[in-house]
């Protein structure tokens, strides 16, 4: 355990760039060597609360839409606490900023399951910051709840995916557009992990379905300056845009994409990572009519919807827009309660084994925990813009789509990983 | 041929707000030697009067014309409030006012956060300005041409006030030679305050005109700093054209390359021709003559 020692020590010594450089150092080292023994012994179930990690970006370029996850996740803790807790413990949430920084997140997951023996985890965004901590929840066989969609071609035995994998979300994304007669595509994506990847799995579906790829550029993440790529994308002869910038980058983005006069009736852009809350703050009047891919919108039809709705907005105000990773968070935790519940006990081990096939009826509709690869059953559900700030939904697969983060049952997908 | 002149009004456009960062720092550090790292929190607190005027006066466009000389003053006022407390001591020691401002840089950026919360927010930008004039095949973006327009009026009255105000010969005496200047009865203190004002207050301005482009966070000043001193150090130190060439320039050549290549190439390739061209001219694109002994 000497390698925790000096990381935790040069962090402790407050030199931010040299900390992470040692806490990055010493991550490499320790999962290498595999030498944690004590699975599970760090979460605390003595008392009468166990306590749960909440792990968001309160600050920085992310906290646009990591916040609302946040309070998302606070709730399902406070209803649950209000129906009696869970195996009849409280649950006491301990928040931690990740700052939009994939060091940090590395370094307050450990703080979470080390000093606060938190019994799971429940957060991140980007695929860069989950991709950090990935290898601490493993080394501490301690369990992260990932409620945000990505870019698939993952599968850790200590993280559970809510959000949606590929084939839930893009697939369908691009099977719509191709139904549009909107072939020919040009790629707009921060530059990091998730839109790398998914752009790689868009071209391997554009070449294999006859759809072509015009154009792909990539700004950095949190980048404002878009002037460039906008006349890019009007020379390429674009039918639409596929748009997987996040954060606050597409506030530059779709200010830049309506000051070039291009508009969602003359160039269609569909986002994967642009919600309610982002729209809201975007400014409605630059996304109206734009299509996004989600599993659920604040507007999804259903009881549990309805109630979910209202329960957000009751706690954080009436204009509070929900959203689909909001959704997923707070799902997130009901979930982990039925698997805790099922298995009569907190021990990772166990909760993970009886994971397989437990359902929720979720504001999105029904959804499926699969055993197999730690993901859900999930509606897909395109949507429109509309001028009020919501997403109306145009389309949507009609049942939950099995996962498959490795795009197995699909030929195209072959050479991808 | 109109690719080449969209990406170049693109380029100028990129120049234009450059140059209405460089401005300020031109002043401060290229007149007066003050690295002064919290002058892209200047162009926050600019940015954030934008957002609470708009908040509180209805109307994007009223909020906006409103903004330009308040944010001016907010900002201006900071940077005066700065020197008086710390820099006025630090004046002989170049460095030191590097890692002082750099504190003071992060200290405002807390304050922003703990006032406006931590997430980004956005103001909207008046109908006029979201559209765009096209001529001849070229898409001339309104908000655009209202950067440029800022940016080339506030280096009009900047050379105005340097070449034909009273205040512009004091603050060019100090800059050629402090200690002549003192003798020949000028208040170089107060010269140096008021320099810090509107070197301050410029980047104020140039917040406003941040907000037509993107999002306003507490760290929105730190993704410019760099930018900012690259150009005053190309152009010359102490040398408006010298800014305002560069600035132009630096914009046209990365839009230029970005069309060409992607936009990390671009900022990697900027950044070797700016080294390489420093190599050659140390003292960048114009120098100041003085009678300085220094």
């Amino acid at each position: 355990m000497s390698g925790i020692g000096i990381s935790r020590r040069g962090l402790l010594a407050g030199a931010s760039a040299l900390g992470t450089t040692a806490a990055l150092s010493a991550c490499g080292a320790k999962t290498g060597s595999g030498t944690s023994s004590n699975a599970g012994a760090q979460a605390d179930t003595s008392g009468d609360t166990v306590k749960v990690g909440l792990l968001n970006s309160l600050s920085g370029t992310m906290a646009i839409s990591e916040v609302t996850v946040h309070n998302a996740l606070l709730l399902a803790v406070k209803e649950i606490n209000a129906a009696g807790g869970v195996l009849g413990k409280k649950l006491k949430p301990i928040s931690q900023d990740g700052a939009s920084d994939w060091p940090t997140f590395a370094e307050k997951a450990e703080a979470l399951i080390t000093d606060d023996k938190v019994v799971a985890t429940f957060g991140c965004w980007t695929s860069a910051s989950r991709k950090a901590v990935k290898p601490v929840f493993e080394r501490y066989k301690s369990l992260l709840f990932y409620p945000v969609q990505y870019e698939g071609l993952e599968q850790s035995p200590y993280i559970f995916y809510i959000g949606a994998t590929t084939n839930q979300q893009i697939v369908p994304a691009l099977d719509y557009l191709k139904k549009q007669g909107l072939t020919r595509l040009y790629l707009v994506g921060s530059d990091y992990v998730f839109p790398r990847t998914a752009n790689k799995i868009i071209k391997a579906y554009a070449e294999a379905q006859g759809m072509k790829v015009v154009g792909e550029d990539y700004a950095p993440l949190g980048s404002t300056e878009f002037g460039t790529i906008v006349n890019k994308v009007k020379d390429a002869g674009a039918d639409a845009v596929f748009n997987t910038l996040n954060g606050d980058s597409n506030v530059a983005f779709f200010k830049e994409y309506k000051s070039a006069g291009l508009t969602a009736k003359s160039l269609p852009v569909l986002s994967v990572s642009i919600a309610e809350e982002e729209v809201k703050s975007i400014g409605t009047q630059y996304l109206e009519g734009q299509l996004t891919a989600w599993n659920y919108y604040e507007t999804t039809p259903g009881a549990a919807n309805t109630e979910f709705v209202a329960a957000y907005q009751a706690a954080y105000g009436k204009d509070k827009p929900t959203s689909d990773p909001m959704e997923a968070a707070y799902i997130s935790v009901y979930l982990w309660k039925e698997m805790v519940e099922k298995a009569g006990s907190f021990d990772v081990a166990k909760v993970k084994k009886a994971a397989d096939g437990i359902e929720l009826d979720a504001p999105e509709g029904k959804v499926t925990v699969d055993g197999a690869t730690q993901h859900v059953y999930k509606t897909a559900r395109i949507g429109k813009i509309g001028s009020d700030g919501l997403i109306e939904e145009v389309w949507n697969s009609g049942k939950p789509i099995a996962p498959d983060p490795y795009l197995k049952g699909y030929d195209w997908a072959a050479g991808l990983s | 041929m109109t690719v080449i002149l969209n990406q170049s009004f693109t380029g100028i456009s990129i120049g234009a707000v450059l140059l209405l960062i460089a401005l300020g720092l031109t002043l401060t550090f290229g007149q007066m030697g003050v690295i002064n790292m919290a002058h892209g929190e200047f162009i926050m607190a600019g940015a954030y009067t934008t957002y609470v005027l708009q908040k509180s006066i209805s109307g994007a466009g009223a909020s906006l014309l409103v903004a330009l000389p308040v944010a001016f003053l907010v900002a201006g006022a900071m940077g005066a409030l700065l020197e008086w407390l710390l820099i006025r001591r630090l004046y002989t020691r170049p460095l030191d006012t590097l890692l002082v401002t750099w504190g003071v840089s992060l200290m405002l950026q807390q304050l922003a956060r703990d006032i406006f919360g931590a997430p980004n927010v956005q103001t909207a930008a008046p109908d006029l300005l979201t559209g765009n004039i096209s001529v001849g095949g070229i898409t001339f973006a309104n908000n655009r041409l209202f950067i440029l327009g800022l940016a080339l009026l506030c280096v009009l009255g900047l050379t105005l006030i340097l070449r034909l105000t009273p205040l512009g010969r004091r603050i060019r005496a100090v800059v050629q030679n402090r200690d002549l200047a003192e003798v020949s009865g000028i208040a170089t203190e107060r010269v140096d305050r008021t320099t810090f004002f509107i070197g301050s207050g410029l980047a104020g301005v140039a917040g406003v005109a941040l907000t037509l482009v993107g999002p306003i966070g507490p760290t929105m000043g730190t993704n410019y700093i760099v930018d900012a001193f690259l150009v005053v150090v190309v152009g010359g130190v102490a040398q408006l054209k010298g800014s305002v060439i560069t600035a132009f320039a630096l914009g046209v050549l990365q839009s230029v390359l970005e069309y060409s290549t992607t936009v990390s190439v671009a900022k990697v390739v900027v950044l070797v021709a700016i080294v390489a061209f420093l190599q050659w001219r140390p003292q960048g694109l114009y120098t100041l003559r003085t009678r300085s002994l220094a």
